[in-house]
């Protein structure tokens, strides 16, 4: 009864954060000229108004869900993952490196596929790995550890790109020559939508879920996220722990991606995380690191980005407004977060 | 100032912590607060400092009804609390913690606060050294810069919750010197304590507290018996000592030679028998705790050797240890041995030894915490995270998530912050396992408590570790003499016997 009616006030707050979040996105457009209203219907409108849209927000979904969910496990763990963008890169090099390799033998495509996004987890894993090791014998901060993986990823992407997987003739930023389509992920009909990363994503939050609520893994997560001397005390080895955090939250950047070459662009591209590590971090803060609202959270957020698109051919305004959205709607509900606590504290 | 508190009502969910509480105490006081663990002592301080806020009723300093929001108002009406569980401190040097604190002027003059913080300390007898980093200080030294900080902040009323856990007799004598200047100069002091006999000795007046009320208060000279009875509502006597030791060794040093600077342990020997209990004696930081930890691993020894029921574990970490059924609990509750943040029921899911499947029978775990919370008498809930538990009950639950099966339990301060009653139940607890062949190391800051425990004692003094003493034959002014560096010749005379014997 008590506890219905401290859910109730914390939604509450979160939907006064939500309105606040908007209210400020409103003065910024009033700030420079735009229609307010003018713009977020053109926000709805790209995300929902032909099948098409609503494809190519379930595309983003995808890894939005992916990531968030490895999120979860180094969040429990006490861990800054901030090194996700480069283990999701790192993921989609030795995807497209293993693909490389079989094309032009006789193995069925499908297998190819199967080794090639096994590898792709493998590639996310050992990068997050690498920050993990950084922290625990090194003695290196995961934010910054996770920081300077990030930028080896990239490099090491762009040289490839340009290197030695370029394009014959025409190394571009557009990216490494297209795979042979018989190699992609089947899709759904001529959407770039495959039900098979859906069922990925599905599968893996629920997995996340259950493996953070559930087990006994999940708990002893938990208490080394909470108090790492008092769980080592209590017969937990946290180093360990923390290293297979790190390992899972890889396994997922991995296997996203593996979804964003196999899936979504069949072929190697400079910012092939697109930024959705970034916005991992963010949603796993909207959501409070409950995975129960990180489905819903992450279908909002992927529609934010696909309906910004529409922005600068219809009205002119830079499709990064969608992003000021996202950021201050993270911003404005850790505020509340923050006001309800010392609101209800005082009760 | 004159403190007063009128009608003061404070709920936890279910749990009524302070009940209608009207007190009112006299400027140049000292005031002491008495109650058992739970009783609702550190809630009522908390509202006075700003920490917590009352469901209903008021707080009048000097007549005037103020409202106190946060623990910052607290010190702007110059009332300044000390913590029973030390908050964190920064890893800064003394004199930075000093300045933070400091209320107004953006730039602070270094040498003028060096030069005030030294005219104030020694106003005390105080000697900290205001270079020193806050971390390198004992649990009494902390204790003592928290004081000076307060007051240089211009605390007129100052709260200390159960402050002499954790400190040497020597530091509890300056504490309760500087309290009784500050008495005189018109400050009010508020003790809460479960030793009677220290606010027997410093209170002027005492408010009992038990289940939320104020049952009473009484003013100096005491009856013991009274105090007692009003606390726990009947009187309580202490059990008779007994003695379960076996002969077989479980647990043996050899040579041990443990550092931890500024301490060199130099050539401990010693065997545990089943059955026994020890008690470690000596002042805060003399190296009992040093000794401690290498006996589990959780700190290397620089040579020697630590043997468990005859397997050589030296060098090996404390998980390895646990698995050889010994286990550590140490003084700081919620830094080492509980998990803030989780709650009863997911620590005895973690401390389990059974049901270790995938997944988490969370029915089952739920239904032993209950278990455990009643054998245990933990004031709480299957779901109440360890944090809002009183500091009692949280020692309580760390005493609960003991494992069964275990050899060798290594304790610290076992029964900190326990009132009288608790403490008896729990030696009743760790008896009952040394019946059944469990042996007990352990570490107290009470003399009392180990020579009322303990089959053989071994005392320590900066360093030096004496042979075991006999617990029956050793008096407390003898242990007492020993702690404070005296009469330690007879000792090593002792200990050449007892090496010489124990090499043949
Ligand atoms: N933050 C909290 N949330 C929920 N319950 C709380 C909280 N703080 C205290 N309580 C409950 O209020 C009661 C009184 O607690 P309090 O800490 O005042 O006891 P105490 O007299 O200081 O005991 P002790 O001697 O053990 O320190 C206890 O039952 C405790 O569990
Ligand atoms: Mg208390």
């Amino acid at each position: 009864m008590n506890q219905t009616r401290t859910r109730s006030i914390s939604l509450l707050f979160q939907l006064g954060g939500l309105a606040l979040a908007v209210l400020f996105v409103t003065i910024i457009l009033l700030l420079v000229d735009a229609q307010p209203m003018e713009a977020f219907r053109l926000i709805w409108e790209g995300a929902t108004g032909n099948p098409t849209r609503i494809a190519s927000v379930f595309v983003v979904w995808v890894p939005l869900l992916l990531v968030t969910c490895g999120l979860l496990a180094t969040f429990t763990a006490g861990l800054w993952n901030i090194g996700i963008e480069g283990q999701i890169t790192v993921g989609a090099i030795f995807t497209t490196g293993v693909m490389r390799l079989f094309l032009d033998t006789s193995i069925s495509p499908v297998l190819v596929i199967i080794i090639s996004m096994l590898a792709g987890m493998l590639g996310g894993a050992l990068w997050a790995a690498l920050a993990g090791i950084l922290k625990t014998f090194g003695g290196v901060n995961e934010i910054f550890g996770g920081l300077g993986l990030n930028f080896i990823a990239t490099a090491l992407n762009i040289g490839l790109i340009f290197g030695a997987w370029s394009r014959p003739g025409i190394a571009s930023m557009s990216g490494t020559e297209p795979f042979p389509e018989h190699f992609w992920l089947p899709t759904f009909q001529n959407f770039r939508l495959s039900l098979w990363s859906i069922g990925f994503a599905v599968l893996g939050l629920i997995i996340i879920y259950f493996l953070l609520q559930g087990t006994h893994f999940g708990l002893r997560l938990k208490a080394v996220g909470k108090g790492m001397k008092s769980a080592f005390r209590m017969g937990i080895p946290t180093w360990q722990h923390m290293m297979l955090s790190f390992v899972i939250c890889g396994l997922f950047a991995g296997l996203t991606g593996a979804i964003q070459v196999t899936g979504v662009y069949h072929r190697l591209i400079p910012s092939i995380s697109s930024g959705y590590g970034f916005m991992g971090l963010m949603i796993a803060m909207l959501i409070n690191y409950q995975a129960i609202w990180l489905a819903p959270i992450a279908l909002f957020f992927a529609a934010l980005n696909i309906g910004g698109i529409q922005l600068p051919i219809v009205i002119k305004l830079d499709s990064a407004l969608t992003g000021v959205l996202q950021g201050s709607l993270v911003l404005f509900i850790l505020i509340m977060q923050g006001i309800k606590q010392r609101f209800v504290g005082k009760k | 100032m004159n403190v007063e508190f009128k009608n003061i009502n404070k709920h936890f969910g279910p749990v009524h912590a302070n009940v209608d509480i009207n007190l009112n105490i006299q400027s140049g006081s000292i005031q002491g607060i008495l109650g058992e663990n739970g009783a609702g002592k550190s809630t009522l301080m908390k509202i006075l400092s700003g920490f917590i806020q009352p469901d209903s009723g008021g707080i009048y300093l000097d007549g005037k009804a103020v409202l106190i929001d946060s623990p910052a108002d607290a010190i702007k009406y110059g009332i300044g609390m000390l913590h029973q569980d030390p908050l964190d401190f920064p890893p800064m040097r003394l004199i930075e913690n000093f300045i933070v604190g400091q209320r107004g002027g953006l730039v602070p003059s270094y040498k003028e606060t060096i030069k005030e913080f030294k005219e104030l300390q020694s106003r005390f007898g105080f000697s900290l050294n205001p270079e020193a980093y806050v971390d390198t200080l004992t649990v009494g030294e902390r204790q003592q810069l928290e004081i000076l900080r307060l007051l240089w902040m211009g605390a007129s009323a100052l709260i200390l919750d159960e402050p002499t856990t954790g400190i040497s007799a020597q530091q509890k004598e300056k504490l309760f010197a500087a309290l009784k200047i500050l008495a005189e100069q018109g400050k009010t002091i508020i003790f809460v304590s479960h030793k009677l006999e220290d606010v027997e000795i410093l209170c002027s007046k005492v408010a009992i507290l038990r289940k939320g009320y104020l049952v009473g208060e009484v003013p100096s000279p005491y009856d013991t018996d009274q105090l007692v009875e009003m606390m726990f509502g009947k009187v309580i006597s202490l059990g008779d000592r007994n003695t379960v030791a076996q002969n077989d060794v479980v647990f043996e040093l050899r040579d041990l030679f443990v550092e931890h600077y500024p301490l060199k342990i130099e050539n401990v020997n010693f065997q545990l028998r089943s059955g026994e209990v020890i008690g470690l004696a000596g002042m805060e930081g003399s190296g009992q705790d040093v000794l401690l930890r290498a006996c589990v691993g959780l700190l290397r020894p620089v040579s020697g050797k630590v043997i468990v029921k005859g397997k050589d574990l030296t060098n090996k970490n404390y998980l390895e240890f646990m698995q050889n059924e010994v286990s550590f609990l140490p003084a700081s509750r919620l830094e080492e041995g509980l998990v803030p943040g989780l709650s009863l029921a997911e620590h005895f899911t973690i401390a389990g030894e059974e049901k270790k499947g995938l997944f988490i029978d969370k029915e089952y775990f739920r239904e032993k915490a209950e278990n455990m919370i009643d054998e245990y008498h933990i004031i709480g809930r299957s779901d109440s995270t360890v944090e809002s538990l009183s500091g009692g009950n949280q020692q309580r639950a760390a005493l609960a998530l003991l494992k069964k099966s275990l050899s060798i339990i290594l304790l610290e301060h076992p029964t900190r912050g326990l009132d009288i009653e608790s403490a008896i139940y729990m030696w009743g607890k760790l008896k009952e396992r040394c019946l059944q062949g469990c042996s007990i190391f352990f570490i107290s800051g009470d003399l009392e408590e180990i020579l009322q425990y303990s089959d053989r004692i071994l005392v320590f003094f900066s360093g030096h570790v004496s042979p075991p003493l006999d617990a029956a034959t050793t008096s407390l002014e003898q242990l007492g003499q020993l702690i404070g560096g005296k009469g330690w010749d007879q000792v090593f005379e002792i200990k050449e016997n007892y090496e010489s014997n124990a090499n043949t």
